[in-house]
């Protein structure tokens, strides 16, 4: 095929753009962000013009770019985009330029943010797309430079801590990863996804590691499992979240949680499934209560905070710990004689739907609390303010909705990503769904709380002196979220469209090696 | 004729009303008023042409189902259901939310926030009439949680009081607790049978193919998994209805705006949970065939039932507040209801929803008449003398409070009633509920006649009392309707002439004689008297003169006159337990993160610091000692710089960056577990 490489336009249109706001050194402020914000919306142009030609009853990579790269490390440069994927720079795309957008007068030396925020957009779109361990890894890698940077020089008075946290808990994590397909490389001479994939199918990646050695196989599946589990962040790897979330200024607080916390679950689903299906599935039974703990404890924990962007970072654990919850139960029941597919491809939609809703209202969440912030003088504790709803109604019903939905209110995005991660998992570990109901009751409360304690009752703290509604920038972040919120919510088979086939075939093939 | 596929207009109307009063400006109070009002009328016109349709054919569940979105080889599948039972329901929910709308435009006139108060009652009644339109258990669950946000911003609708705030979550959490268990319930039915759908050509979970493979199934514990299911199903009902131990959240809802509370807290929103439970009937029924089994779904919601209606019955007595004693007689009236459908009578539980509907209704809405007058007093012992002031309401509260006392033959309440005694009295499991339900039926008639004599009789004991005069035509006039209907409505399903019954069944059902069986007719009208002749002679013949005189059963037995008036301590049982659980639970897992987890992370962070230094120590003295000299003048700029620019950054890089090679040894060598 001679069309144009779609594939890489998504990812190095943004890069484009960063390099260009660098050679543009004299550029003004309004116009950087004008730059950035078109090169930010490219992605989603591009993926929209992707979306016309993308079948998705095929179930393989569709616009594949492969061509030889470093022929002695068979090294590929290898694109290829799935349902999975297409989720995933959809959401990038979606998020980015609200992000950007999020930060629009917020932020000084607009022309290094859009810089640098261009530059983590096009690693994280590399992520989702690149085939080929090589590159993916130095995408996966790049993503942290500028997010350190973001959160580091525009973030709250503890931004350097959390910062270096998040930098270096992270890196920990690949470090793992990075020794894990070295040992993969010097197993199989292969770092290519595609093919690792069909050797992990037949179980001879397993053997050809168990070559180098006794404890390999084990160890590289341990390395490969703990880069993910710290980015996602899987419990109890997720001490380094909160504060970032927190400190992070508020666009990189929406892309954070909305797109980077992705990686960790596209890593997953990915990546280490299809690699080592035997096992995942050894293991996926204690992971499961790992997973309950994010989902149980992460939520109880939202509810002793009273910084709102630390309550809302624990619900983005909460949240995401749903995703792993329904992951692990597939593993668990993989192999299994009772035939789970059905269950299966309930869990595995609502994983992807719940990747994507979460991005959308956390997104929304964490815009809400910086509008808060940014009226309140910097202070955004649950006790700061009251009766915010009489000062501000219309951003007070636009928070609340984003609230239900984060709560998973049905009519609105979060629900059916949630029940059919419930729907799934009862069928394949009932327990395990039963424990998480305490995540959905103990979510309800805190969010409830931080409704009433903010909106509610007479007009105190920060909320008892003017108060401004919504300006229109608020409204141009908030309103595309809470219509798409609206919108997934009644029709989520925009979303399951795309990839239905793909789950379907994964779930009929649910055997071990 | 309208027909299954159409019935979805019926939600949909006050849906595109809610949408049309979110968007109007906070002044356009007409649009959004008179949107929400059209909408309903329209939806109610709708909703007799689907009784009429269902009528003609009252044995066939008419449905008509799409796919919601595909799912694996299959698909996620929704549906509309028409029967007698749902027509009847959205005729009663259409008609009893006109004449509340309608009332709320007298009732809610000063408010600031009118026209929102139109969009979220809009909301309401669009959720209500999707559950009992639905098809499917999972559209009915999505109607029946946004039921339950729409309750929550009608009940904190005055926001800015916290105890209307703290009231809504209350409530929405309460309920949510029982509404976990129906999302349980739910994904362990779609599990074992592949469906939702109740109707489905034979398909559906309410079908008797399904319904037969699924008694079949049995668990470990000997529980067959249909009473499982079901258990699991009745713990939404419990919260949404108001049953024990989930009732706590009802009263505190008071706190929303009166016209709220007969709206949601009479006619709607905590039937739901008693039609759930008729909806799916044969699901709850399907283990009766398995008489070996340790537990019948049945036989627990006749029991929570039962207690309920004492409980809420007994809690009545003791309340002072107008809307109190309402709230708890609500809940003794749905135990009334569960009690029914445990013994088997689900048709009675659905008689006594309709006609309650309409007298509670009537009842919440002349207490609001009341209040509206009375500039916000509600309570009772402040109140009094209304009846000279406010003819009206006075006599359409009496005519309320009869049908609710269950004066017999003129009032529908009466039959009702009776239906749930006649079916009580035959269940062959227990006579306890029976027992139960005669104890209720007195004291009803008791704390009815309490409040009725403290409001309307003797004089105005507080200023607010003494100026009241009558409302407006707007609110006196759905008084009068729902009047009416408090005493024709029972004449549908009288022994002699059991249209209503044999309509909702699809099979002719025979007349009985009147007073065939008529020794239990007889005992309730002489318990109905009971209550009445005591109530008259404590609080009618000797009228209260003072705000302040004490209760003469309070100075009877002052300590459980106490006990009763604290809800029977259910609110500070709770506070002391499950609140500091979960308080606990929540400090527990905040600790976890800030002393264990954090503090392991923490000290790998310091090891590798350790390691680091010692690292650095040995390479610099032993091994670089000529490199180090060497590179010293760039080593000396780069700590200048590194001073100057990122403070102690530089040096945590290093530590850390060691840290987590010390990490990675420290996992692959100690192993995972």
């Amino acid at each position: 095929m001679n069309a144009l490489p779609l594939l890489s336009l998504i990812i190095f249109v943004p890069w484009a753009g960063a390099v260009l706001l660098a050679c543009l050194p004299r550029l003004g402020a309004p116009a950087s962000r004008a730059l950035a914000l078109g090169f930010s919306l490219s992605t989603l142009a591009l993926t929209l013009a992707a979306l016309g030609s993308f079948d998705p009853a095929t179930t393989g990579y569709q616009f594949v770019e492969r061509h030889d790269w470093i022929r002695a490390l068979h090294v590929h440069y290898h694109l290829g985009l799935d349902g999975l994927s297409l989720l995933l720079v959809l959401l990038t795309g979606l998020l980015s330029p609200l992000c950007l957008l999020a930060s629009w007068r917020t932020v000084a030396e607009a022309r290094f943010f859009g810089l640098l925020f261009l530059l983590l957009q096009g690693a994280a779109l590399g992520v989702f797309l690149a085939l080929d361990f090589f590159h993916w890894f130095i995408f996966w890698e790049l993503s942290l430079i500028p997010a350190y940077f973001l959160i580091r020089l525009w973030g709250g008075p503890g931004a350097a801590r959390a910062g270096y946290q998040f930098v270096i808990y992270t890196i920990g994590g690949s470090a793992f990863l990075l020794l894990g397909f070295a040992a993969i490389f010097a197993a199989t001479g292969s770092l290519d996804f595609v093919e690792l994939s069909s050797l992990g199918a037949t179980g001879a990646l397993g053997g050809k590691l168990a070559s180098l050695g006794g404890i390999w196989p084990q160890a590289v599946f341990l390395g490969v499992f703990l880069g993910f589990a710290v980015k996602v962040p899987l419990f109890p790897f997720h001490t380094w979240l909160p504060a970032t979330y927190a400190e992070a200024p508020t666009g990189v607080s929406m892309f954070l949680t909305g797109v980077m916390s992705k990686m960790g679950v596209y890593g997953f689903i990915r990546v280490l499934w299809p690699l080592f299906p035997g096992p995942l599935h050894a293991a996926a039974g204690p992971l499961l209560w790992f997973a309950l703990g994010g989902v149980v404890l992460g939520a109880f924990a939202a509810m002793r905070q009273t910084d709102l962007k630390r309550m809302i970072a624990y619900s983005s654990v909460n949240h995401l710990s749903y995703c792993l919850l329904a992951l692990f139960a597939v593993s668990v029941a993989t192999g299994s004689s009772r035939p789970a597919s059905e269950a299966a491809a309930a869990a595995l939609s609502g994983t992807l739907l719940q990747v994507f809703n979460h991005g959308i209202s956390a997104a929304a969440l964490f815009y809400c609390a910086g509008v808060l912030e940014s009226r309140a003088g910097g202070r955004r504790g649950l006790n700061d303010f009251g009766g915010v709803r009489s000062a501000a109604p219309v951003f007070a019903g636009l928070c609340g909705i984003a609230l239900f939905a984060s709560l998973g209110l049905p009519g609105l995005n979060g629900f059916v990503g949630e029940f059919l991660i419930f729907r799934g998992v009862w069928g394949l570990a009932p327990w395990a769904a039963a424990v998480a109901c305490l995540g959905l009751f103990a979510t309800a409360w805190f969010l409830l709380t931080f409704w009433q304690r903010v909106f509610h009752g007479p007009r105190a703290g920060a909320a008892a002196g003017p108060f401004a509604d919504l300006s229109g920038l608020d409204f141009a972040v908030l309103v595309p979220l809470v219509a798409l919120m609206f919108l997934l919510g009644v029709l989520p088979h925009l979303l399951t469209g795309l990839f239905n086939p793909l789950i379907t075939s994964w779930a009929n093939h649910l055997v071990l090696p | 004729m309208i027909d299954a596929a159409h019935l979805w207009l019926i939600p949909a109307l006050p849906l595109l009303a809610a949408g049309i009063g979110a968007l109007t400006p906070r002044s356009g109070r007409r649009l959004a008023s008179g949107a929400a009002i059209a909408a309903m009328a329209g939806a109610f016109l709708l909703s007799c042409l689907a009784l009429q349709r269902a009528l003609a054919d009252p044995a066939a569940h008419l449905y008509a189902n799409f796919t919601w979105f595909e799912l694996g080889d299959g698909a996620v599948r929704l549906g509309w259901l028409l029967d007698p039972l749902n027509a009847f329901m959205c005729v009663m929910v259409t008609f009893v939310s006109l004449l509340i709308f309608i009332f709320s435009l007298g009732y809610m006139k000063e408010d600031a926030n009118f026209k929102q108060f139109f969009c979220f009652l809009s909301l309401f009644a669009a959720a209500m009439l999707g559950v009992i339109v639905a098809n499917s258990l999972l559209l009915l669950f999505i109607s029946w949680e946004l039921v339950g946000v729409a309750s929550y911003l009608l009940i904190g609708f005055w926001f800015h009081k916290p105890a209307a705030a703290a009231a809504a979550k209350k409530a929405f959490l309460t309920t949510r607790i029982g509404d976990l268990g129906f999302l349980l319930g739910l994904v362990w039915l779609y599990d074992a049978t592949g469906s939702l759908l109740l109707f489905d050509g034979g398909h559906g979970v309410l079908e008797s193919g399904v319904l037969g493979d699924l008694a079949t199934q049995v668990l470990a514990s000997g529980l067959a998994v249909p009473t499982a299911i079901s258990l699991l199903i009745f713990c939404g009902a419990a919260g949404k209805s108001g049953q024990f131990p989930l009732h706590v959240w009802l009263p505190d809802a008071m706190e929303g705006p009166t016209p709220v509370s007969a709206l949601i807290h009479a006619a709607t929103m905590v039937a739901a949970g008693v039609f759930l439970v008729a909806r799916v009937f044969p699901l709850f029924a399907a283990d009766q065939v398995l008489a070996a089994g340790p537990l019948h779904a049945l036989t627990v919601v006749a029991a929570i039932g039962a207690i309920t209606a004492l409980l809420g019955a007994v809690i009545a007595v003791a309340q002072d507040d107008l809307k109190r004693v309402l709230a708890f007689s609500t809940v003794s009236q749905l135990g009334y209801m569960m009690l029914a459908l445990g013994v088997g009578s689900w048709v009675g539980a659905i008689f006594h929803l309709l006609t309650h509907a309409f007298f509670k209704a009537l009842l919440f809405l002349g207490a609001g008449s009341v209040i509206h007058a009375a500039h916000h007093e509600q309570d009772i012992r402040r109140l009094g003398g209304l009846s000279r002031s406010m003819r009206t309401t006075f006599v359409t509260f009496a005519v309320g409070m009869m049908a609710l006392a269950g004066v017999p033959f003129v009032f529908s309440g009466f039959w009702s009633k009776e239906a749930i005694l006649h079916a009580a009295s035959e269940w062959d499991v227990s006579h306890l509920p029976f027992y139960a339900t005669l104890i209720g039926v007195v004291l009803t008639a008791f704390y009815m006649t309490r409040l009725l004599c403290e409001v309307f009789r003797g004089a105005p004991r507080s200023p607010a009392a003494a100026h009241a005069h009558e409302s407006p035509r707007v609110m006196t006039i759905p008084l009068a309707v729902l009047a009416i209907g408090a005493v024709a409505l029972g004449f549908l399903g009288t022994p002699v002439w059991p249209w209503l019954q044999s309509r909702l069944t699809g099979t002719p059902i025979p007349a009985r004689p009147l007073l065939e069986g008529g020794g239990l007719m007889g005992l309730s009208i002489v318990l109905v008297a009971l209550g009445l002749g005591a109530g008259w002679a404590l609080y009618g013949r000797r009228v209260r003169l003072t705000a302040t005189a004490p209760d003469p059963l309070a100075a009877a037995a002052p300590r459980t006159w106490a006990f009763l008036g604290d809800r029977m301590k259910f609110d500070s049982l709770y506070a002391a337990t499950l609140v500091r659980l979960n308080a606990f639970v929540a400090a527990l897992a905040d600790f976890l993160d800030r002393r264990v987890w954090g503090s392991a992370v923490g000290f790998l962070a310091r090891f590798a610091e350790f390691t680091g230094v010692v690292n650095s120590e040995f390479d610099d003295g032993a091994l670089n000692g000529g490199f180090n000299a060497a590179s010293e003048d760039i080593r000396r700029t780069g700590r200048a710089y590194s001073r100057a620019q990122t403070g102690e950054t530089h040096g945590y890089l290093r530590t850390l960056a060691i840290a987590f090679v010390a990490l990675a040894l420290l996992v692959l060598l100690g192993g995972v577990r």
